[in-house]
Parts: structure tokens; C-alpha cells; sequence
């Protein structure tokens, strides 16, 4: 099985998010950390592509900084990394930034697409559906469970009430929920291995592709605060307090 | 009049409430056609005309995956139709069925918005960013425009319409982006359920252990809450998907809502700061929860909790 998987470098989210001036982009450091929802696809990707000569190729758009991010889901066991880094690229959104990536993606010999279900520093959360659209296959969204069979992949799909079962022959994009596998740590061997594997860097003239519509972010304000009131130590009573206030809240 | 397109999904016998508030909006902006995806049924179709809808557009897809086959309908009526706007909500199908949609018209599309505005050059939509301390306005000036909203942005309620004009439409075949639904599971769900609960009883990584979850769940049954969960627990594994409030899980607005061992990450805030109270119990004194708390002990969750659930049980 070959399979592709989607993933994205973004600055720790341990740390405060900051926007540029003037353009109110993210600012993004040189040192950016695989987006964690991605550990989970990269997982996925690794376990469908064990069958004989199985292959995982890492799909990634933006600034490349020093690739720790990249090279996190290397030392995983992923194959190589396709990097699309191209200054015009900045502050994109998501029709551009799937069309970025469908055309990565077409340039290899693919059964299988895997990305998680949103970016946490983006989380626009439709770019793999765009994605699926560009490269004319199902999307199996929110899947909690994969299973691939000859030529077909079946997954549980995520719904409010519970699970659907939900299939289609391959090819096809799968988006995975946290969760859906438990991803592995990278051993010292895979860590020393991926410093060794191939990241190619290509630009958007390679790949032909055009820059979705224009969206400008117009003004940002502070949002209303919210005033914090009572805080108090434990002593022993604390849980009376919440109790007296449960009762003045009328929902005891 | 400005036309507005809304997706509305059908659950069991009646539309989703995320579709109803979407509703409330678009009756605001223009004269509103719902599209209903789902088996449909006349009370559904009433229930659409009471919420303002005046007509309906009915996507039944059967056990087929809705995305690609609604996607390719729509985006020919969308071409041939051009309403002003097309609204979904942040929710499974709708993003599925708004990214398709916004690829194949090749448009932009603004997502997780909070509130939308019509203007005459454009559209103008509000975003809670950095964990909902700020609030940005984008705008984009190429029509159509697809907008998706997070629930509980707007008040759904009935303004006593009639009936709609339904059209039900057929669906293209869609060759090897075709899926199928071969059968859906109801997962057992005791007691309220997250977005709709008056009390919602919270955990985060502070409990320790998936086990010290159960204090949680004792706490919600005390109070007839629903349960939640932060996002590092589900990763972690402790609790399922279902349970996460959060930017990418849940949004919720209950009357009361008490977070255990939740430090305040700015992805758990977004989901749940709207709250009308809450109550954060933490061990570390500078936990970010605290300063959004309207009462906020620094303590124990394995000593509260259960003083907490002994004295609401001898009540």
C-alpha cells in the first residue's frame, strides 16, 4: 500500500501564539513542532503501508524553519517528505493551501491519502475535503477506526450519535481522528535514521499551481473579558462553597 | 432581497438545532432556501418553514456518503442560482460537503465564524482567534460565498412561517469519489447529552489517571450533568472523541460548568468560556482556568471531589 500522509509543522502550541503586524499572520519561529493530531495519521500510515512493499511519502506546505517538524515524522518511520515552500505561499488559505498539496500529492503513485481533521494552529478543518475533491476520491472523514482491504478501505466514521461504517474502493483520502491508533515515539534509530532521509523542497512554479481568492483579515479587537471572581485555597470546606454556589444558581 | 442558502441536516424527526440557529441567522440577512440533507418528512419540511425557511431544496442520500454527490449538485446550482450566501456549520457534514463544494467552485471559504454580514462588496465574518481573546474580522469580495458557522453562534427560534415550497433534487453519479454508508451505531449515551446539558462536568489531565475519570462522571450523575473532557485526555486516551469541549471538539454554553483538574489551555477555553458560571478546581494556583472562573478553588481534584459528591448524595 502506498500511502500518503498529510501533516503540518506549526510553532508548540505549549507557547503564546503571536500575529505578525500589518498582515496578522501567525508568526511563525525557525523551530516548529509536528502539529500532534498529525502523529496520529503519520501512525495510521506507517501500520497500512506494513504489507510488503508499502511506502509512506509525508505531504507537507510552508516555511521549512530548521525541518524538526518533518524530521519528528521521519524518525516515526515515514519514507521521505515532499515540502512545498514558497514565499507567495504565505498567509494562505484553504483552497490554495489544498491545491498546494493535491498537486504535491499527484506527482506520487498513491492507493491512500491520510491527513488528521484539522490543523491546531489553523483548524479551518476542511482542507482534506478540498483536497479529496481535487483528486477526485471519496473522503472517509473523522475515522476512529481504518481497515484496508484488496483494493477497497473501510473505516468508523465519527457522528454525533455514535459511528457510521462507511467504504469505498481505493483510491481515497481518510482523515483520522486522536485516537484512532496510538502513535509510536521515534527510537534512537529512527531519530539517527531520519537525519539521513530525503526532504524534497519544491516551489509553487513546480507544481503549476495558481493562488486561490484573495481573503484579508480586516481588524482584530480584544475580545470582551471575561473577570475571574472568588478563588480560594482548600482547606478541608472548598467543596461547600461550590455547594452554596450550585444553590444560588438555582441548578440544585 | 439578498437570497440565502442553509444546509440543515435531519436528525431522527426533526432538523438539527445547529441548522435551526443557522436559520435564525440567514432570516436576518435575505430570504432563506434550506437545504435539507436527510430522509425529510412534512414535519420536517413545517418545522423548516416555522424557523423562516421559503423554500427547500431536499438532498436525500440514502446510504450513500453525502459529500461528493451534494457537493456536485449544489455547486450546479449554485452556479445557475447564485444565492448571496451559502451557510453551513462547523460540524461533520457540513465541512465535508463546504469543502468539496468551495473546491469545485473554485472559491474561498471562511470557517469557524461566529457572526457573518452581508455587505455590498462582499462578506464580512467574525472569528474568535488565540483562544477567544481576540476577535477577527475577515472579509472576501469573491461571490459565491461559503461561510461556515460554530454552533451555539446564533439563538435558534420559531417566527411561525408556513410551509415551504420543497424541491427535491437528484444526485449525480460521482464515479470514484463515490463512498457508502453500510450501517450506523447509536453508542449507548446515559443522561444529558454535551451541547444541550444546563451543567456540564469537565476533566482534564489534573485528574492523573483514566480511572480518577469515574469521580467526574459520579460528580455529573449527582448533578445530572453531561460529562466532557479536554482534548490532551482524549488524545491520551482516557475518554472518547464524543466527550472533547474544545476548539476542536465541542462548543458548549451550559448554565454551570465545573472543570477538574483543567489547567486552561487556550484550545479548552474556546470551547466552553461562554459558560454562564464556572467553577475550576486545580492544584496549581496560575492554572489559566482561574482567571475565567467565577469561583475557583486551589486544590485536590482526588480530595474535592469526592467531599463534593458525598455531600450532594446526603442532600
Amino acid at each position: 500500500m502506498k500511502v500518503v500522509v498529510c501533516m503540518k509543522q506549526i510553532p508548540d502550541p505549549a507557547t503564546p501564539y503571536r500575529l505578525e503586524e500589518g498582515t496578522n499572520w501567525l508568526i511563525r519561529p525557525e523551530e516548529q513542532i509536528l502539529d500532534d493530531t498529525d502523529r496520529y495519521g503519520v501512525e495510521m500510515g506507517l501500520q497500512l503501508a506494513q504489507d510488503g512493499d508499502g511506502t509512506v511519502t509525508l505531504v507537507s506546505m510552508g516555511p521549512a524553519g530548521n525541518g524538526q517538524g518533518i524530521r519528528q515524522a521521519l524518525a516515526m518511520g515515514a519514507d521521505k517528505a515532499i515540502l512545498v515552500v514558497d514565499d507567495s505561499l504565505r498567509g494562505s488559505e484553504a483552497l490554495t493551501t489544498a491545491r498546494v498539496l493535491s498537486a504535491a500529492i499527484q506527482r506520487e503513485d498513491f492507493d491512500l491519502v491520510i491527513a488528521g481533521t484539522e490543523s491546531t494552529d489553523g483548524y479551518s478543518g476542511v482542507v482534506p475535503q478540498m483536497i479529496a475533491e481535487l483528486l477526485g476520491v471519496p473522503a472517509l472523514t473523522y475515522a476512529t477506526r481504518v481497515e484496508t482491504g484488496e483494493g477497497s478501505v473501510k473505516i468508523h466514521r465519527q457522528t454525533l450519535a455514535g459511528y457510521d461504517v462507511v467504504s469505498s474502493d481505493l483510491p481515497a483520502l481518510v482523515t483520522v481522528t486522536a485516537g484512532v491508533v496510538e502513535p509510536r515515539y521515534p527510537t534512537f534509530k529512527g531519530i539517527m535514521d531520519a537525519k539521513k532521509k530525503p526532504i524534497e523542497q519544491v516551489t509553487l512554479a513546480d507544481l503549476g499551481v495558481e493562488r486561490g481568492p484573495e481573503q484579508t483579515v480586516a481588524s482584530i479587537v480584544d475580545a470582551a473579558e471575561r473577570v475571574s471572581g472568588q478563588k480560594l485555597e482548600d482547606d478541608g470546606e472548598a467543596h461547600l462553597a461550590i455547594v452554596s454556589l450550585l444553590e444560588q444558581r438555582k441548578v440544585i | 432581497m439578498a437570497s440565502i442558502w442553509v444546509l440543515v441536516e435531519q436528525d431522527g424527526d426533526k432538523p438539527t438545532t445547529l441548522g435551526l440557529e443557522l436559520l435564525a441567522k440567514a432570516r436576518e440577512l435575505g430570504e432563506v432556501t434550506a437545504l435539507l440533507l436527510g430522509p425529510g418528512s412534512d414535519q420536517v419540511f413545517a418545522t423548516l418553514g416555522e424557523h423562516g425557511a421559503t423554500s427547500v431544496i431536499h438532498l436525500d442520500t440514502g446510504d450513500r456518503l453525502p459529500s461528493a454527490p451534494v457537493a456536485a449538485v449544489l455547486a450546479e446550482r449554485v452556479a445557475s442560482d447564485s444565492p448571496d450566501l451559502v451557510l453551513f456549520g462547523q460540524a461533520y457534514n457540513d465541512r465535508d460537503i463546504a469543502g468539496r463544494l468551495a473546491a469545485r467552485l473554485g472559491v474561498g471559504l471562511l470557517s469557524n465564524a461566529i457572526d457573518v454580514r452581508l455587505g455590498d462588496d462582499g462578506v464580512e465574518t467574525d472569528h474568535e482567534i488565540l483562544g477567544g481573546t481576540r476577535i477577527a474580522t475577515a472579509r472576501t469580495s469573491q461571490a459565491p460565498f461559503i461561510v461556515l458557522v460554530r454552533p451555539k453562534s446564533f439563538v435558534a427560534g420559531s417566527v411561525g412561517g408556513d410551509a415551504p415550497a420543497v424541491e427535491k433534487l437528484d444526485l449525480p453519479d460521482v464515479g470514484s469519489a463515490e463512498a457508502r454508508v453500510e450501517g450506523s451505531h447509536i453508542e449507548e449515551r446515559e443522561g444529558p447529552q454535551l451541547g444541550e446539558a444546563s451543567i456540564v462536568v469537565s476533566g482534564g489531565r489534573g485528574l492523573g489517571s483514566p480511572e480518577a475519570y469515574q469521580l467526574v462522571e459520579d460528580l455529573g450523575k449527582q448533578l445530572k450533568a453531561a460529562t466532557g473532557a479536554t482534548r490532551a485526555i482524549v488524545d491520551a486516551g482516557w475518554v472518547p472523541y464524543s466527550k472533547q469541549v474544545g476548539q476542536t471538539g465541542k462548543t458548549v454554553k451550559p448554565d454551570v460548568y465545573i472543570a477538574c483538574g483543567i489547567s486552561g489551555a487556550m484550545q479548552h477555553l474556546v470551547g466552553m468560556k461562554d459558560s454562564k458560571t464556572i467553577i475550576a478546581i486545580n492544584k496549581d494556583a496560575d492554572a489559566p482556568i482561574f482567571s475565567i472562573a467565577d469561583l475557583g478553588v486551589v486544590g485536590d481534584v482526588h480530595k474535592v471531589l469526592p467531599k463534593l459528591i458525598e455531600t450532594l448524595q446526603a442532600r
